[in-house]
């Protein structure tokens, strides 16, 4: 579980997230929505720390994340993994090599034990005739997938996703969901996720976060968000069902 | 552009800054094995690729500065020409010239390296994993450079003594007899001592200077391109200042 705690954060004056509390269950899926520029990145970098927030606290499991020294920290931090926008893939590694990283920074595991895991991780994202590829000779969709490997090779406890699966296509896209619900599931792992897919929260929106202007505007699960009398939900959810119509439609 | 006084402020917390960063990079790397392999490629990559460059240059110099100092030595008794070009390498030439052209090459490329690592979140995504990026990304190529340091210089100490007899060979100022008697002449050890010593401590400068460059950058790509600039400038600078120190307190 982790929860957050009247979080403020402001960029030279400029106010980006403002008072946001919540709280993100173990073995669900939690999914924070808005459109684009809304603070949803800002919000998951000062839930895992890469951002100080102004003021608020971060609790993980009755732990205040937001206190710890930076030793104490970086001791946490390997429970977390994390799936950055742009994938933060090492260029200094192949595709194996990014998955393997985590295990031999970190794990007691023998050399084998090491691939075998990455293998399993590649495996599970369907990247594993992919394995000796450079970063550089991936594709978009290929690099995410490759970091969401890379992210749960050290099985972590908390999963952090920055839009798991935009700019992949629709069928790409429904197996990611699919596969971090899963893992989720599996691990009682407390996953948020960062969206503006609306296919994405009707598939896995276990608890739904909507972020509009810096607040949280609404709150609820997949099964109310449809009835949500919210008038700029309601625009953010109709814009993109719209959107999926006509995708449907082509 | 920034007014003076600002500036001037800059320049503090920029060394404030760079120290700080220093105390990250001087600590216990994660896994020793892993740590000893990067310094490894490192040396490889960051050295090892230079010696073309520093081999061509020495070998020119070398050469540049015998024909000189046999014009500039006309009277003198003919071995001083040799023991000049010598000693003329050894203390100033190979240790702070090449560090200088190091400082340009190496440099930047360190800057535009860790720079863009730090704009594609890399940086953000070793931190995230609990590793101590600067220790991990940093401390590896300062010890490749430092260890490659001394041969650097004597490899450029030996190429310039040499070019310095091809020089003469293909001109009439000197004989090649006269110029190996001038070499073999008064020789002071501690002259590449010193040398060595210089070396290594720009080595470090450079190496430490830059990755803090490279470190600074934080959202765009054009700030690559203006630290790794920066890199070159500063690393220049410093080494030039600590050439001054080290030379008042060694010899
Ligand atoms: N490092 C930063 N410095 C200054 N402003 C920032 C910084 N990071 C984000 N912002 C601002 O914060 C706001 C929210 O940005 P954020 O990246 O969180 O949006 P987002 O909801 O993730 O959008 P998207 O869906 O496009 O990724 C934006 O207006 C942005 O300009
Ligand atoms: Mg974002």
């Amino acid at each position: 579980m982790i929860a957050a705690k009247n979080i403020h954060k402001a960029f030279n004056g400029k106010q980006v997230l403002e008072g946001i509390s919540a709280v993100f269950e173990e073995g669900k899926t939690n999914l924070i929505i808005g459109q684009s520029g809304s603070g949803k990145t800002v919000l998951l970098k000062c839930l895992v720390g890469l951002h100080r927030a102004d003021s608020g606290e971060v609790w993980f499991h009755g732990v205040e994340y937001t206190a710890l020294s930076r030793r104490q920290r970086s001791g946490m931090r390997r429970q977390i993994g994390m799936l950055f926008q742009g994938g933060a893939l090492f260029d200094f590694a192949t595709v194996e090599g990014n998955v393997m990283f985590p295990l031999t920074m970190f794990s007691s595991l023998s050399k084998g034990e090491q691939r075998d895991r990455a293998h399993a991780c590649l495996e599970r994202v369907n990247l594993i005739n992919a394995r000796k590829l450079q970063i550089s000779e991936l594709s978009g969709g290929m690099q995410k997938r490759a970091a969401i490997a890379r992210a749960i090779s050290l099985r972590p406890k908390y999963l952090f996703c920055d839009e798991p699966n935009s700019g992949l296509d629709p069928k790409t896209a429904i197996l990611i969901d699919a596969l971090i619900k899963e893992i989720t599931v599996e691990n009682s792992i407390t996953t948020i996720i960062n969206t503006h897919d609306m296919n994405s929260v009707m598939e896995i929106g276990d608890k739904v976060i909507f972020l509009y202007s810096g607040k949280k505007w609404w709150e609820g699960t997949k099964n109310d968000i449809l009835d949500a009398e919210n008038v700029e939900l309601n625009e953010f959810v109709f814009a993109n069902s719209l959107a999926k119509k006509a995708r449907g439609m082509m | 552009m920034l007014p003076t006084s600002l500036y001037r402020l800059n320049f503090f917390t920029d060394i404030g800054r760079y120290l700080l960063l220093m105390r990250r990079v001087f600590s216990k790397p994660q896994r020793w094995r892993i740590f000893y392999a990067q310094a490894l490629d490192e040396m490889m990559g960051l050295g090892i690729s230079s010696l073309a460059m520093v081999a061509i240059v020495s070998i020119f110099v070398g050469a540049v500065i015998a024909i000189q100092t046999s014009l500039n030595l006309m009277s003198a008794p003919s071995y001083m020409v040799g023991l000049a070009t010598r000693d003329s390498l050894i203390l100033e030439f190979c240790s702070t010239m090449i560090a200088l052209i190091l400082a340009g090459k190496v440099g930047s490329n360190i800057a535009s390296q860790i720079g863009s690592m730090r704009i594609t979140e890399q940086i953000d995504a070793l931190e995230l994993m609990g590793i101590n990026s600067a220790c991990y990304l940093i401390l590896p190529k300062m010890l490749a450079m430092v260890i490659l340091a001394p041969f650097i210089t004597i490899f450029s100490i030996a190429l310039g003594i040499f070019g310095g007899l091809i020089g003469l060979a293909l001109t009439d100022y000197l004989t090649v007899e006269q110029y190996i008697e001038g070499i073999q002449r008064d020789f002071t050890p501690y002259y590449v001592t010193y040398s060595i010593v210089k070396s290594m401590v720009f080595a470090l400068i450079f190496v430490s200077v830059s990755s803090f460059w490279g470190y600074s950058v934080r959202h765009s790509t054009l700030e690559v391109g203006r630290n790794s600039t920066r890199a070159v400038v500063t690393s220049c600078i410093c080494i030039l200042i600590f050439n001054l120190l080290l030379t008042e307190l060694l010899l």
